[in-house]
């Protein structure tokens, strides 16, 4: 019970996918521009996740060693094509927001280094398990960056008004650069350095570049 | 057409503007050779497999396409996803056989990166783009060419930073991976300059 417990909270912000082992970036940056797609993407991604690792796990036995990665690519895709469609019946409006990133969580390296490193080597419970920690994790990351963005760049969540803009008389100034490209990269930046100042053993040597821990590519 | 090169290099940059590849881009950055080992790659990849999926979702996947066979009603697009990552891992493995066969020497520089494209997400997000913005197939080659040299110059310029600051005195949580995002969206702001040119 206790591992089963750990395996959830560690990928949460000790082992955080993002900020700690360098996956599934891509995503992470794009769809964070407000709220509600963060959201979106994360339950997308974590769902995925879950039943990529369960598939996976299950059929671990019975995977060639040599075509593992077409087998894995070839699950992840179809999980992803479903979820793509349900995305478009229920969700249109977001589901366009999100434009081709749904369908990047094929090759988002999260989902296919989640199954190599884990799934591929254990059973069906911790694997699920693991998965679901980490998707939270991912998640926690994106809703953050989400709340961020949208906060200081537009004075809303989730669509509501908490800051009064200047444009609806209230005195808010929104930052436009919030919603450009180059604020998310600064957001993560600034959260990794926010983990490692509380988490020092995470701190990289000196004279050498990072080392990304179980990236895949 | 040459509006579409120059924008997909600088204004669409896949890298600094759509953040994809980015796990590549932040792994594979620590010297300027890999870099441009890699960069040629994608441009490589990147110039074949866009054109060649346009094909395919034009030819095979679009609804309609089975009309001269006297299938009107059938409509494949859904499979565009497994499709397209099918035939970039097809390419790339092709690419790599003939690459070894006739030219051993760049084989030798660019080997131990071909099979880490396939799973790149700029080169299944070129396809996803081309398919969302329904190009030609000519005007996809284009955009494949120009969004390849786009993410290789970004990862090119972003190696030659690194390795400028490997050295420097940095606050000890800022070393390492947080200094490469802070630098990546500095580069993103400067990029963020083209999309003021008038084309």
């Amino acid at each position: 019970m206790r591992s089963a417990v750990s395996r959830i909270i560690t990928p949460l912000i000790d082992q955080n996918p993002i900020s700690r082992q360098i996956l599934g970036v891509c995503s992470a940056l794009a769809v964070t521009t407000a709220l509600d797609t963060a959201l979106l993407m994360s339950a997308a991604l974590t769902i995925v996740l879950c039943l990529s690792s369960a598939l996976i796990s299950l059929l671990r036995h019975h995977i060639p060693h040599v075509i593992r990665l077409i087998v894995q690519i070839t699950i992840i895709a179809s999980l992803v094509i479903v979820i793509d469609e349900i995305l478009r019946a229920f969700f249109f409006e977001l589901s366009r927001a999100l434009s081709v990133f749904v369908g990047l969580i094929v090759t988002n390296c999260l989902v296919l280094g989640r199954a190599e490193a884990f799934a591929m080597r254990n059973p069906v419970g911790p694997s699920v398990l693991d998965a679901l920690g980490n998707g939270l994790g991912y998640s926690l990351i994106l809703i953050l960056v989400g709340s961020i963005r949208e906060l200081l760049g537009q004075g809303s969540l989730l669509g509501f008004t908490v800051f009064q803009t200047q444009t609806d008389g209230g005195w808010f100034q929104p930052l436009g650069l919030m919603q450009l490209a180059p604020a998310a990269f600064f957001i993560i930046g600034l959260l990794v350095w926010a983990i490692r100042a509380i988490h020092v053993d995470q701190v990289e040597p000196s004279g050498q570049a990072a080392t990304p821990g179980g990236g895949l590519r | 057409m040459t509006d579409l090169l120059i924008a997909s290099i600088f204004q669409e940059n896949l890298a600094l503007a759509y953040f994809l590849g980015i796990c590549t881009f932040l792994a594979v950055s620590q010297r300027v050779a890999t870099a441009v080992g890699l960069g040629l790659a994608i441009i490589a990849v990147q110039t074949i497999t866009v054109p060649v999926n346009a094909l395919i979702l034009n030819g095979v996947l679009i609804d309609g396409a089975w009309r001269w066979a006297g299938l009107p009603d059938v409509d494949l697009s859904h499979l565009r996803l497994v499709a397209f990552i099918g035939v970039i891992a097809a390419i790339v493995q092709v690419l790599e056989m003939s690459l070894d066969r006739f030219f051993p020497r760049l084989h030798a520089a660019l080997g131990s990166f071909l099979p880490l494209i396939t799973v790149n997400c700029a080169v299944l997000g070129g396809s996803l783009f081309m398919a969302e913005r329904q190009y030609t197939v000519p005007e996809a080659a284009v955009y494949g060419f120009g969004s390849g040299v786009g993410w290789a110059l970004a990862i090119i310029a972003f190696a030659a930073i690194r390795e400028r600051l490997r050295y420097s005195d940095m606050p000890d949580g800022v070393r390492g991976l947080a200094s490469a995002f802070l630098v990546t969206g500095l580069m993103s702001l400067g990029f963020m300059a083209f999309a003021r040119v008038p084309l």
